[in-house]
């Protein structure tokens, strides 16, 4: 029974990792109707800057901060460089530009950074593990700035003019442009958000799997199937989807299929969800139009 | 999608003069490439129509018919391991495992394409990401470790040329793939140009007005599933006897990512695209080699950027433009 | 070099096929000449397993070293390594460039066991050297079926067989608790445990927990070892996952003896990360020196290869052992070459790689020896046991010797 109880809270803390970054990819599809499949490499890179910042000694929250708005500006600019020139383009076409980035992402963290693993501070207290020592310090902690991100991320979207527009500009272009929705940059604006959050979720997550280039490989499939699971337009859906897939996959693995299988299982089990809930389990269906 | 990039592929595409010429002059040149190329480039060659094979596969579900599929990897693994097993165990001759191949995989197809007909978008897209992801873990999983070989895979020997022919075993695989390959162009083609190929595109574009129309829309879309399976499957196949060689490791998701690109650089409803792409796909990792061992993926990733910023609707789309600007002094369009 | 064949090909196809094929020359051994030895390779600069770059990289760098000294033999060594992004297909089509095209005298210390798996046969047919591939899987030493193919490092299967009798010596009740990579490398820690308790006693003793190396964490897996009860836990995994099995085991506050797979064991990024004071009582067995650990930071043989790497590499991070592998696989190839002298023929390069005598390595373990013979594919066949005090590894007992 002890171990089953800790295979569920093991299932949160890993449930987080994928919450965290399924929010950056709630926020990217929110504001472009994409999901971008360069978003773990990006925020990997972001986090290898926040990690230089740090080794130079600059404090943990400014490097945070300053990161932020550093991958902020990255994704405003990949948005205009990158994927404005493609906005006439078939829709196909843009998830080859996504292709393209996550190439260039992985390869230049590595050439830049390295691939030995690196160890990435955390500003919460790791020394005593916590409710019986089921969770870290850490891992409480990054799933309260996770939740932060959440309520912040929801309150954006839903009470302010700007996430109204930006929500707009992804759903209806032409139309909100007739409106006076300046639709290229709540595009960019997006895209820089998403950067953002991404830079967040990846300095949150590399305390507990180490940073190197490759840190975010086997996350995003997790984080887009908790995304999907919870309801992509939703950002509460997208986090409870994320821990959900988390602890679905260790009682899964543990018990039920074994480990060679979780992943499978996990996944079958999201299909089936979606199969009877096409929009996810908090998502609004999104009508088409004839 | 926007209507209008799309609105001249719903006509049915004429058999012009130039391009029957063409294809006829492509045809003769592939042929006679077995005879002036190194073994070396002729295994490059062969692996270009293996991609090409499984490019059309790709292009048929998602570009023909607007349903993304980004586990083709899948299937091709599939395709592969079926040959592999069935000549390592039985010895079974390679050429008759492709019908076998062909079946299974558009079986497979078939069974994933039931829930796509709930799925569209982006959850058929995560749900086929998944299949790529999952299929390594599946073929090497206990149960099939007897027939698979689990993690280390299966080795398997290359075929003799038939007959008697003076030719070495590099042309022979060659000139049987060709042959394979068109075949499979033939029967696309065929597939495409018709009834079925026109109500694949019309649920694409219009898909509320198709089911208006009276286009049984879940039967179309779980064949539309298994044909292109089947198609990528044989590819599969067709690539393993080539390598002579199948493991896990041959068909990590990365697979499915490459089909994925080779489709977007061909121009996703082309069938002649899926030629280019499949040469994009296999040169153009080298070519990346060549430019810098710090970080390949890095130029790869540029050059398929720029690739796209110049032609986003694909060699296609560029082929298309050009032939309309040729032909704009005279008409006005068809 | 790909550009021209890509556009010889197009041109070839343009022209109708006039442009015939480089016919292959007639030469004694094909990549040696009076001035020039060619050596190729695969190696993963791209895809899933690019950071085993390194190794190429600082090849790469020897070998320059080496020519700019004047050569080997009164000859050049050109280097020719290859990116096939750890994918067999691609392994299979530069492997045949090298041979077919570039017409290589030899392959050397190619990346992984699926790769090398699918070229072995066709090397082999042609008679090329694959010379000490980059895989510690036990398959690479088979003389019999394989007299082309020869391994280097000392298996995985021969470390897990040490693992197992130590345990048995030791604590032979142990309920051994196993976690491994779901793949070759993993696999050859669980043969290695069966070869030594055979099938009963492992079913009875060891529960066996599997990852992928694309999971996120192995908590849930070191949860259900503690929970079996486990006072035995090997690790077999890569570094990423060795640091986090030593944190988490700290974490759940489970004191097994701890075993951990040689492939992660630097103390600058497996130790470290993992915590110094968690990883206290760690038992491993290896054969090389770690340029991180304290107990080598004198050390003339690390010393020989900091010098080399400050020089020839500046800027890398030398706390990567890919680093340290790259050079103490070419010392070998070094001794292979000197001993051939001026007879380069493919032949009597693997006569001479399999007929090395107690070759010294200097950045290996004082008392590991290389040694070849022709029934013996296995360069290095000899580990030792160490124990992780907190501050270094201490090497304990005596060298041993794989079966």
């Amino acid at each position: 029974m002890d171990g089953f109880i800790h295979q569920i809270f093991s299932g949160i803390a890993t449930g987080g990792i994928y919450a965290s970054v399924a929010l950056a990819l709630v926020m990217i599809y929110q504001s472009t109707h994409h999901v971008n499949f360069a978003q773990g490499e990006m925020a990997t890179f972001s986090t290898f800057i926040a990690y230089t910042l740090i080794q130079a000694g600059v404090p943990y929250w400014v490097a945070l901060a300053a990161t932020f708005v550093i991958s902020f500006a990255m994704g405003v600019a990949i948005e205009r460089i990158f994927l404005r020139p493609m906005a006439n383009a078939p829709e196909l076409s843009s998830v080859g530009v996504f292709i393209g980035l996550l190439l260039i992402y992985t390869s230049v963290s590595g050439w830049i950074f390295g691939y030995t693993i690196k160890t990435f501070p955390t500003p919460f207290d790791t020394g005593h593990p916590m409710l019986g020592g089921y969770v870290s310090g850490h891992e409480l902690g990054a799933t309260a700035v996770t939740l932060v991100m959440l309520v912040s991320i929801y309150a954006f979207f839903r009470f302010t003019r700007l996430g109204l527009a930006m929500r707009a500009a992804a759903y209806n272009p032409v139309s909100s442009r007739l409106v006076g929705v300046r639709v290229g940059w709540m595009l960019a604006l997006g895209w820089g958000l998403a950067a953002g959050i991404g830079s967040i979720a990846g300095c949150m997550v590399a305390p507990i799997v180490f940073l190197d280039p490759n840190m975010m490989a086997g996350i995003l499939l997790y984080a887009f199937a908790g995304a999907l699971l919870g309801g992509i337009t939703n950002p509460l859906g997208a986090v409870l989807g994320g821990f959900a897939v988390g602890v679905i996959e260790n009682i899964g693995g543990a018990y039920l299929v074994g480990t060679e299988l979780k992943l499978t299982m996990a996944l079958v089990i999201i299909i089936a969800v979606l199969t009877v809930k096409p929009s996810g389990l908090l998502g609004k269906t999104v009508q088409s139009r004839v | 999608m926007t209507a209008g990039t799309r609105a001249p592929t719903l006509l049915k595409p004429a058999i012009t003069p130039m391009a029957a010429g063409g294809v006829l002059v492509g045809l003769v040149l592939a042929i006679g490439a077995a005879f002036f190329f190194s073994n070396y480039h002729l295994f490059q060659l062969t692996m270009v129509v293996v991609y090409a094979i499984a490019i059309l596969g790709l292009s048929i579900v998602t570009g023909f018919n607007g349903q993304i599929s980004l586990g083709h990897g899948a299937f091709y693994a599939i395709g592969a391991y079926v040959t592999a097993i069935l000549m390592d165990k039985w010895d079974i001759p390679y050429f008759y495992t492709l019908p076998v191949s062909a079946l299974v995989c558009a079986c497979v197809g078939f069974l994933i394409g039931l829930p796509a007909l709930r799925l569209g978008g982006l959850y058929l897209a995560l749900t086929t990401f998944a299949l790529a992801v999952a299929i390594p873990q599946l073929l090497k999983h206990k149960l099939l470790e007897d027939f698979t070989g689990g993690v280390q895979g299966i080795v398997i020997l290359k075929p003799d040329p038939p007959f008697g022919l003076p030719i070495n075993s590099d042309q022979w695989l060659y000139l049987f793939t060709l042959g394979v390959g068109c075949v499979m162009f033939l029967l696309a083609w065929n597939l495409l140009r018709g009834r079925i190929g026109r109500a694949m595109r019309a649920i694409r574009d219009r898909a509320v007005a198709a089911e208006a129309m009276g286009i049984d829309i879940a039967m179309l879309k779980t064949r539309t599933f298994a044909v292109s399976a089947m198609f990528t499957g044989i590819a599969g196949s067709l690539g393993a006897i080539a390598v002579q060689f199948v493991a896990p490791d041959s068909f990590t998701v990365f697979v499915s990512i490459d089909l994925f690109v080779g489709m977007i650089v061909g121009g996703a409803a082309s069938i002649f695209g899926a030629v280019f792409g499949a040469f994009f796909i296999q040169f153009v990792p080298n070519l990346a080699d060549e430019v810098s061992k710090a970080a390949p993926g890095a130029v790869r990733g540029m050059i398929l950027i720029v690739f796209l910023y110049l032609a986003p609707a694909g060699m296609a789309g560029l082929t298309r433009m050009a032939i309309r600007r040729l032909r704009r002094p005279k008409t006005t369009g068809a | 070099m790909l550009r021209r064949d890509f556009l010889m090909l197009t041109a070839a196809l343009a022209a109708g096929g006039i442009a015939g094929a480089p016919e292959a020359r007639a030469a004694e051994t094909p990549g040696v000449t009076k001035t020039e030895i060619k050596i190729g390779q695969t190696q993963s600069y791209s895809g899933p397993a690019s950071s085993y770059g390194a190794i190429g990289k600082v090849q790469q760098a020897y070998f320059d070293m080496i020519n700019a000294q004047g050569g080997i033999n009164g000859r050049k060594i050109t280097f020719l390594s290859l990116d096939d992004g750890y994918s067999p297909p691609r392994t299979v089509e530069q492997t045949r460039k090298l041979v077919e095209q570039e017409g290589v005298a030899f392959m050397f210390n190619s990346l992984g066991t699926p790769t090398n798996s699918a070229v072995q046969k066709y090397l082999n047919q042609k008679k090329v050297p694959q010379l000490f591939v980059a895989t510690g899987g036990d398959k690479w030493g088979d003389p019999q079926h394989f007299p082309w193919t020869m391994g280097w490092q000392t298996s995985y299967r021969a470390e897990a067989q040490i693992y197992a009798k130590y345990i048995l010596a030791e604590k032979p009740n142990a309920k051994i608790g196993l976690l491994y990579q779901n793949d070759d490398f993993g696999k050859d820690y669980v043969n290695g445990l069966k070869d030594v308790l055979g099938a009963d006693r492992f079913a009875k003793m060891v529960t066996v927990v599997s990852y992928e190396a694309t999971d996120a964490t192995i908590d849930s897996q070191l949860v259900s070892l503690k929970t079996a009860g486990a006072d035995v836990l090997i690790t077999a995994t890569v570094p990423k996952f060795g640091a986090m099995s030593i944190r988490k085991v700290h974490e759940l506050d489970w004191h097994p003896m701890h075993f951990m797979s040689n492939v992660a064991i630097s103390v600058g990024t497996v130790i470290e990360p993992g915590g110094k004071e968690n990883a206290i009582g760690l038992i491993s067995a290896d054969f090389r020196k770690d340029a991180t650990d304290p107990t080598w930071k004198d050390d003339a043989g690390i010393k020989q290869w900091r010098d080399f790497m400050n020089a020839h590499m500046p800027g890398a991070d030398q706390a990567d052992n890919n680093y340290l592998y790259g050079y103490s696989v070419v010392q070998t190839l070094m001794q292979v070459l000197k001993q051939c002298g001026d007879d380069l023929s493919r032949e009597n390069i693997m006569k001479q790689a399999a007929n090395i005598k107690d070759e010294e390595i200097p950045t290996l373990l004082p008392g590991i020896l290389v040694n070849t013979s022709p029934t013996n594919f296995h360069p290095l066949r000899q580990l030792q046991l160490q124990r992780w005090d907190g501050k270094a590894w201490v090497l304990f007992g005596k060298v041993l010797q794989a079966d």
